[in-house]
C-alpha cells in the first residue's frame, strides 16, 4: 500500500479523534464558563463537533439533524432569551442547590462505567464506510436517509408515532399557554381570584 | 477530468483532490464576481426604478465600482469601539460568512460537459451527498448567529435590537422554507442536490419541479421565495437592519472591512438562496437543447439565477417594508400552514399519480 492510500485512509480517524476532543473541550468550557453566552456558545461548538463525529462514522443524516435541530434551533432559542434577558455573568449559585454535589460524582461514576462498557464491546477492526453515492441503492448504506426512513416508518412505527405524540403535546400545551384570553375569560379569571380573596379573608 | 489526473499524472486520491479544489476556487471566484456585480446592478436598477442615473463613473457605464468600493473599505480607518465584546465582535463577520461559503460545494453549476482540445469531461459540482439538501439547510440554519453574535456583542442597542429582530425572524421563516422544499422531495425522491437536477430534464429540459404534481410545486416555489426572502433579510422584510428605525441594525457598530464581510455574507446568502431556489425549482442548468450543447446549460443556470438577483432588486425599489407584528403574523399564521397544507395536497396527488 503505498503513503497516499495510507494518508487518506487514515484522515477519517484522524477526524473523528479531532472532532471528538474537540466536543470534550468545548463542553468542559459549557461548565466552567462564568458568562452565560460563553456557555451557550461553547455548547453550540459541542453541537457541531458532535456533527463531525457522526458524519465521520458514517452518519451523514443523523450529523445533518443535528446541526439543524440543535446548533440551528434549539441554541438559536437560548442565545435569543439569554440576550433578551441580557444575562449578566452569574455569581456563584452552588448554594441553592446543595444536594447536587452528591448526585453529580455518582452519575460521573456511571457514565464512565457506560463508556467502559462500550469501549469493552467496540469490534477491534474498523470497517471502512462504504459512501452512500457509490451505490446503486442507498437503502441498503447504514446511515443514508433512505435506510433510515425505511427503519423509521417500518421496524420502529410505533416509537416513531408515540415521540410524535409526545412532540403534539408539548405544541398544545405551548399554544394553551400562549393563548389570548377573551374578555369574557379574562372576567371569569378576575372574578374567580376575588372570590378566593374574599373567602381567604 | 479526475480520469484525466488519474490516467496522466497522479495517485487517484490526489487528483480527486486536485479536481475539487480547482472547482472550489472557481466556484468562489464565481460567486464573489457575482456578489460584487449585484452591488452594482443593484445601484443602477434603483436608480433606473427611481429616475436617477446611478453610479457610471469608474470604468465604462461605472463598471468597475465594485473594486472601487473594495479599494475604499479596505483602507477605510477599522473602528473597534471600547465597549464591545472583542473576540466576539472580531469573530461574527467571519461566522456569517464561512457557513454562508461553505454552502457552495453542493451546487452543480451546470451539466457534464468537455472542455475542448484537451478533451476532458468535467461534471459542474464539487461533490454530491446523500443528504446535499439537508447539508444546506443545516447550513443556512446557522448563518444567524453571525448576525445575533455580532449584535449582541457591539454592546448598543440598535445592534442588539438588529440581532434579536434577525434570530426571531430567521427561526419563523427557515420552518415555511424547509417545508416548502419537502413538495420537491416529493417529486424526485431524493435528497441529493445533483439527482434531483437530472431529474428535472426530462421534456426538452423543461420538466422543471414548478411545474409539477398539479400545482403544488407552483404553490411551493412561492412560499420558498417568500421565506427565502425573509431569511435573507431583506426587503420587505429587512427589519434587523431597518434604517428609519435602527440605525443599521446589527452592524451599526462594524466599518471598513468587517463591515463589508457583513455585506458581502448577505449578497452571498442572496445567491446561494436564489441557486437553491433554480436547483430545487426551475430545473438548474436544464432548458432546451441542454442534452445536445451541455455548455448551454451554464447559461441557462447563470440567467435563472440572475433572474432571481434581479427580483430581489425589484422589490427592493418597489416594496416598503412591513411592521415586525405583520412579519410574525405573516410567517406564522399563513405561510407555516400553508407550507404544511401543499405537503398534504401534495402527498396525495404524488401517492395517486404514481
Amino acid at each position: 500500500m503505498d503513503l497516499v492510500t495510507q494518508i487518506s485512509q487514515s484522515i477519517p480517524a484522524i477526524l473523528f479523534f479531532a472532532t471528538a476532543a474537540l466536543a470534550v473541550v468545548a463542553a468542559f468550557n459549557v461548565i466552567l464558563q462564568r458568562n452565560p453566552i460563553y456557555s451557550a456558545i461553547a455548547l453550540i461548538v459541542v453541537m457541531m463537533a458532535l456533527a463531525g463525529v457522526f458524519l465521520t462514522l458514517a452518519s451523514p443524516f443523523i450529523a445533518a439533524i443535528q446541526v439543524i435541530v440543535y446548533a440551528g434551533a434549539i441554541m438559536v432559542l437560548f442565545v435569543f432569551v439569554i440576550m433578551l434577558l441580557n444575562v449578566r455573568a452569574e455569581e456563584s449559585i452552588t448554594d441553592k442547590v446543595k444536594y447536587l454535589k452528591f448526585v453529580a460524582p455518582a452519575l460521573f461514576i456511571a457514565l464512565l462505567a457506560e463508556v467502559g462498557a462500550i469501549v469493552g464491546a467496540i469490534d477491534a477492526v474498523a470497517k471502512p464506510a462504504i459512501s452512500a453515492n457509490t451505490v446503486a441503492d442507498p437503502s441498503k448504506v447504514n446511515g443514508t436517509v433512505e435506510s433510515i426512513a425505511q427503519a423509521m416508518f417500518t421496524t420502529y412505527l410505533l416509537p416513531f408515532e408515540a415521540t410524535s405524540v409526545l412532540i403534539l403535546m408539548a405544541i398544545v400545551g405551548s399554544m394553551l399557554l400562549a393563548k389570548r384570553e377573551t374578555p369574557e375569560e379574562a372576567k371569569m379569571a378576575y372574578d374567580a381570584a376575588r372570590d378566593y380573596r374574599e373567602q381567604a379573608d | 477530468m479526475e480520469e484525466f489526473l488519474k490516467t496522466n499524472l497522479l495517485h487517484p486520491n490526489v487528483a480527486w483532490l486536485v479536481e475539487a479544489s480547482i472547482k472550489m476556487v472557481a466556484f468562489w471566484l464565481f460567486v464573489t464576481l457575482v456578489v460584487a456585480y449585484t452591488t452594482y446592478a443593484e445601484r443602477r436598477v434603483l436608480a433606473v426604478i427611481q429616475n436617477r442615473l446611478g453610479p457610471n463613473r469608474v470604468g465604462p457605464f461605472g463598471l468597475l465600482q465594485p473594486f472601487a468600493e473594495l479599494l475604499k473599505f479596505i483602507f477605510k480607518e477599522d473602528l473597534v469601539p471600547l465597549a464591545v465584546n472583542k473576540w466576539l465582535y472580531i469573530a461574527a463577520p467571519a461566522v456569517s460568512l464561512v457557513p454562508a461559503m461553505m454552502v457552495l460545494i453542493v451546487y452543480p453549476f451546470g451539466p457534464e460537459v468537455t472542455i475542448p482540445i484537451l478533451n476532458i469531461k468535467v461534471p459542474l459540482y464539487v461533490t454530491h451527498m446523500n443528504v446535499g439538501l439537508m447539508y444546506v439547510l443545516a447550513l443556512t440554519s446557522l448563518g444567524v448567529y453571525g448576525i445575533v453574535i455580532g449584535g449582541w456583542a457591539s454592546n448598543s442597542k440598535y445592534s442588539l435590537l438588529g440581532g434579536l429582530r434577525s434570530s426571531a425572524q430567521m427561526i419563523s421563516y427557515e420552518l415555511a422554507l424547509s417545508l416548502s422544499l419537502v413538495a420537491v422531495i416529493l417529486q424526485v425522491g431524493t435528497l441529493d442536490l445533483v439527482k434531483i437536477v437530472e431529474a428535472q430534464s426530462g421534456w426538452g429540459g423543461m420538466r422543471w419541479n414548478i411545474f409539477g404534481l398539479m400545482g403544488t410545486g407552483f404553490i411551493a416555489f412561492w412560499i420558498y421565495l417568500i421565506s427565502a426572502i425573509a431569511e435573507t433579510n431583506r426587503v420587505p422584510f429587512d427589519l434587523p437592519e431597518a434604517e428609519t428605525e435602527l440605525v443599521a441594525g446589527f452592524h451599526t457598530e462594524y466599518s471598513a472591512l468587517k463591515f463589508a464581510l457583513f455585506f458581502l455574507a448577505e449578497y452571498v446568502n442572496m445567491t446561494t438562496v436564489s441557486v437553491l431556489a433554480t436547483v430545487m425549482f426551475l430545473g438548474g442548468w436544464n432548458g432546451p437543447l441542454v442534452a445536445q450543447f451541455p455548455w448551454l446549460g451554464i447559461f441557462y443556470f447563470i440567467g435563472k439565477v440572475f433572474f432571481f438577483l434581479f427580483l430581489y432588486i425589484w422589490l427592493r425599489g418597489t416594496l416598503p417594508r412591513l411592521r415586525y407584528d405583520q412579519l410574525m403574523n405573516f410567517g406564522w399564521k399563513f405561510l407555516l400552514p400553508a407550507a404544511l397544507f401543499n405537503i398534504l395536497l401534495a402527498a396525495v396527488i404524488a401517492l395517486i399519480a404514481y
